[in-house]
């Protein structure tokens, strides 16, 4: 008996949901447009510059506690969240870790060295047994330049596989692949805005991961459909796309499936290091399987694709196919 | 597709191995590391008590002894990135400059007239003489001071520009010069903080350079980034002044020559000093902590030969006046000068505590750093966090390794197990390139492990589906699983080209955390292809040739 996750086979019209899954997502685009200008990015102290201070004490203690008496020591605004572990409410441990954020006070390039010692003494007074588990700095200098560099990844991530795509398929393929992209980057960022996770470096990472996740999906169903356009000449393009969507979608449910298992452990055992990275991801890994099917193939049909390319191109798409063992 | 020549098989299996071979050091990781240490002692010099040799022999040296590098996040530590203020310097070197100046102008007092430095902007020397007829022999006379600089491009320019406004001399830093003293300055402050931490016996510290200005100091075990900070972030220039006199105005106009110093304990004391010192901290060879005659934390400090004469002529000849031992522009003490103190060796008193006294022995014993030093990040990763880091990263990547494994042989049955060999084997293989390379394990590396093993099946399950179809159009099993690989490759190569693409990407533009996601993932993607490929291949077809099944089921 095999495990099967998707019928042998399928004949699903995936185009006959078009209307509900275009205004989804389009809903779901304007969406993120609007959050982001009402609600914001919760920016971490790499994009804002400012200090973060993870501390784990023995006993409970309450957040307005940790606020009133860094108040009397810090200037600037100070934010106390509780970490909750999913790992930890699964065993019914304790856990009482506090995330203390300080607000970078002007636009000082440096760190506020002597602050932190300061922070650190009157915690350490009040609290019997607490332990600093991390202590992040970053100087309003170096948040900038930290802005920069991922915005740039991502631009430069996207253009390099727009070029790509184009290079190995033709240009309606990769303005598809883009949107579909753009489509996934635009509403990870916008469940950042709506859960107000903290939003970091590492956060750009699961991003530019997302950007090629999505892209190796919608890859798999573009070689379908150059392949399958190839084959069925007289094929309407709309039952092609179809077909090709079918016939990968096994594959795509597999695969999605494997790495939603292997995300879903990191988020649950991983540690509260990377749990906002591993949820970007998870998000993503479901984002993009979404956008490769609807989104992606939908642009594609939109725009319409040149169907004698053989003719003048024999050898595109199977240039690696030769390869012999 | 499925046939493989003799030596072709030889190397998939070679390179296997290879992978099994030099992750192998990994999965003893204390024990290898304990060797390494005391491998390393041994080099250095020390004898080998019997405990070291017990390490030693518990991981012989025929066996490979590369590990992976742990981040400071799974090890826990301090990481710094710091500024060198590098124009600090220029001043400085225009300051010194200025009596070599002096003196060949005034050799030519007949055609130049009187010299005076007028006061200007630091970047500057301006110098005014007495008769601007002379003016071109004074641009003469100082220009053959000016030496060639020695770079790689800037050929022909000197290291310094001769220029006048009228009867005003200008002498100035050349463009060329400020980029190699930008360059001298970065490497001496390299050296010095090296020296620091190297003194503060921290182990296995690393101490890089990045960009024009900047210096990236991480260093694993330590408590807190704060005390490194104390350590490194400290200019530590000595110096030992004249006193012109002693003023509680901040604001008091010092005259030419002079600055202004506050003292160290005493608000509102303020001294102006003979800008030019004495002696100051590069002539010294030691200095220890040690107490003064009242038992108060004091450092002990000992001059070379040339230092330690000037001291002996300058307290010979200052008998009952004030001087000033002055640190980072503060004055720290300002004892009267008592009796001739030849010997070139001295004690430091001021308001110490113990620690702070060993601090200023070992800054005064490295060197103080050219240029004073802002710091622009800060990290400190406590170590129970980064041992719960590498329990957490541990559990989840063994739990998503199983789970996957057994998807995968319920999904595809024995195709499955095949996949999960080269799933192994790909593991293997991703831990061995990072510990070959020396490549540095962080935990969203880690991150990029765990989903590196959820994408590798991928291209197995492309081929495998590509397989499934083959057959059901009716293909025979060997037809089939040619045509499979065949078919599927187009679409693996494509997929993770783009997925590369944006590995690169995160590699060239990261930083920190996000550089090390980069690399496993790059890592993973390369050796996931290599076992989909070949090695699965290489299982199918020998499977198939040695069982020749009429039927199969994927």
């Amino acid at each position: 008996m095999r495990l099967k996750l998707v019928p042998k086979e399928t004949k699903v019209d995936f185009f006959s949901f078009s209307k509900i899954t275009i205004s989804l997502s389009s809903a779901l685009v304007i969406g993120t447009i609007i959050a982001f200008f009402t609600m914001g990015l919760n920016f971490g102290i790499d994009f804002r510059g400012g200090t973060m201070l993870m501390v784990e004490t023995p006993e409970a203690v309450e957040v307005g506690e940790y606020r009133d008496l860094l108040s009397d020591v810090v200037e600037g605004d100070v934010t106390v969240t509780e970490l909750s572990d999913p790992a930890a409410a699964l065993t019914g441990e304790a856990n009482n870790v506090i995330m203390v954020r300080i607000e970078q006070i002007g636009d000082d390039a440096a760190v506020q060295n002597d602050l932190i010692k300061e922070v650190k003494a009157t915690l350490s007074d009040a609290f019997e047994g607490i332990v600093f588990l991390q202590t992040d700095s970053v100087g309003a200098k170096v948040s900038g330049e930290l802005v920069q560099a991922g915005v740039l990844a991502i631009v430069l991530a996207v253009g390099a596989v727009l070029f790509y795509i184009w290079l190995r398929f033709e240009w309606q393929f990769s303005v598809g692949a883009v949107v579909a992209l753009v489509h996934d980057i635009f509403i990870t960022i916008g469940i950042f805005c709506v859960t107000q996770i903290e939003f970091n470096l590492t956060i750009i990472a699961a991003i530019l991961t997302i950007v090629g996740y999505s892209l190796n999906d919608t890859v798999v169903v573009f070689d379908r459909v150059r392949e399958n356009l190839r084959r069925y000449k007289s094929m309407e393009l709309k039952d092609v796309l179809n077909l090709s969507i079918n016939e990968t979608l096994s594959r795509t449910i597999m695969t999605s499936v494997t790495t939603l298992i292997a995300l879903l452990t990191l988020y649950f055992l991983g540690g509260d290091v990377i749990r906002g990275f591993t949820f970007a991801m998870i998000w993503g890994v479901v984002i993009g399987t979404y956008s490769s099917i609807f989104v992606a193939s939908f642009i594609l049909l939109r725009l319409g694709v040149k169907r004698d390319w053989d003719k003048t191109d024999n050898a595109a798409g199977t240039q690696f196919a030769d390869i012999d063992a | 597709m499925l046939q493989f020549s003799i030596w072709k098989k030889g190397l998939i299996w070679f390179l296997c191995l290879l992978g099994i071979f030099f992750s192998m050091p990994n999965m003893f990781y204390t024990k290898v590391e304990k060797a390494n240490d005391a491998r390393s002692l041994m080099e250095a010099g020390v004898v080998a008590t019997p405990e070291m040799e017990a390490e030693m022999a518990a991981w012989p040296d025929y066996l490979p002894n590369m590990l992976v590098n742990l981040g400071l996040d799974l090890r826990g530590g301090a990481h710094l990135l710091v500024e060198v203020a590098v124009e600090d310097v220029y001043a400085d070197r225009l300051d010194s400059m200025w009596p070599e100046v002096r003196d060949v102008l005034r050799e030519v007092k007949d055609e130049v007239g009187s010299v005076r430095r007028q006061d200007s902007d630091p970047n500057e020397l301006r110098v005014k003489i007495g008769e601007p007829e002379g003016m071109q022999k004074a641009l003469q006379v100082v220009g053959d001071l000016t030496r060639p600089v020695v770079t790689l491009t800037g050929a022909g320019s000197r290291d310094f520009e001769v220029s006048n406004e009228g009867a005003v001399l200008i002498f100035k830093l050349s463009e060329a010069e400020m980029i190699a003293m930008d360059d001298r300055t970065m490497q001496q402050s390299l050296e010095i903080i090296r020296r620091r931490v190297d003194e503060a016996g921290t182990r296995e510290p690393t101490i890089q350079r990045q960009g024009a200005d900047r210096v990236l100091v991480q260093v694993p075990g330590i408590g807190s980034a704060e005390e490194l900070l104390d350590l490194i972030g400290q200019t530590a220039k000595l110096s030992f002044l004249s006193v012109v006199q002693t003023t509680s105005d901040p604001d008091i106009r010092a005259g030419t020559g002079n600055v202004v110093y506050p003292d160290a304990e005493q608000e509102g004391l303020y001294y102006v000093l003979d800008r030019i010192a004495v002696v100051t901290g590069d002539q010294l060879v030691d200095a220890q902590p040690t107490f003064d005659q009242n038992g108060r934390p004091a450092v002990n400090f000992r001059f070379n030969p040339a230092g330690g004469r000037k001291f002996g002529v300058y307290t010979a000849e200052n008998i009952g006046s004030p001087f000033a031992i002055s640190l980072d522009e503060k004055v720290i003490s300002a004892p009267t000068i008592q009796s001739h103190i030849p010997g070139g060796s001295g004690i430091i008193t001021g308001n110490f505590t113990v620690e702070e006294s060993t601090r200023l022995a070992i800054l005064l014993r490295a060197g103080a750093l050219p240029a004073e030093i802002s710091v622009l990040e800060q990290r400190t990763v406590g170590p129970e966090l980064g041992k719960d880091s590498i329990e957490a990263g541990k559990k989840a990547t063994v739990v998503a390794f199983v789970l996957i494994l057994v998807f995968m042989v319920l999904s595809y049955g024995l195709f499955g197990v095949f996949a999960n060999i080269a799933l192994i084997l790909n593991v293997a293989m991703i831990f061995a390139l990072l510990s070959v390379l020396g490549a540095t394990l962080t935990l969203p590396g880690v991150a990029g492990i765990v989903l590196t093993i959820g994408m590798a099946v991928d291209a197995n399950v492309l081929i495998f589906e590509r397989i499934r179809e083959e057959l059901k159009s009716g293909k025979g099993p060997a037809r089939a699983i040619e045509l499979g690989y065949q078919k599927a490759l187009s679409a693996i190569i494509d997929a993770n080209v783009t997925t590369i693409i944006a590995a690169l990407i995160l590699w060239l533009v990261g930083a920190g955390p996000v550089r090390g996601f980069a690399v496993t993932l790059g890592l993973g993607i390369v050796t996931s292809v290599f076992t989909a490929i070949w090695v699965t291949r290489l299982l199918v077809a020998t499977w198939l040739l040695t069982r020749k099944p009429k039927t199969i089921e994927v």
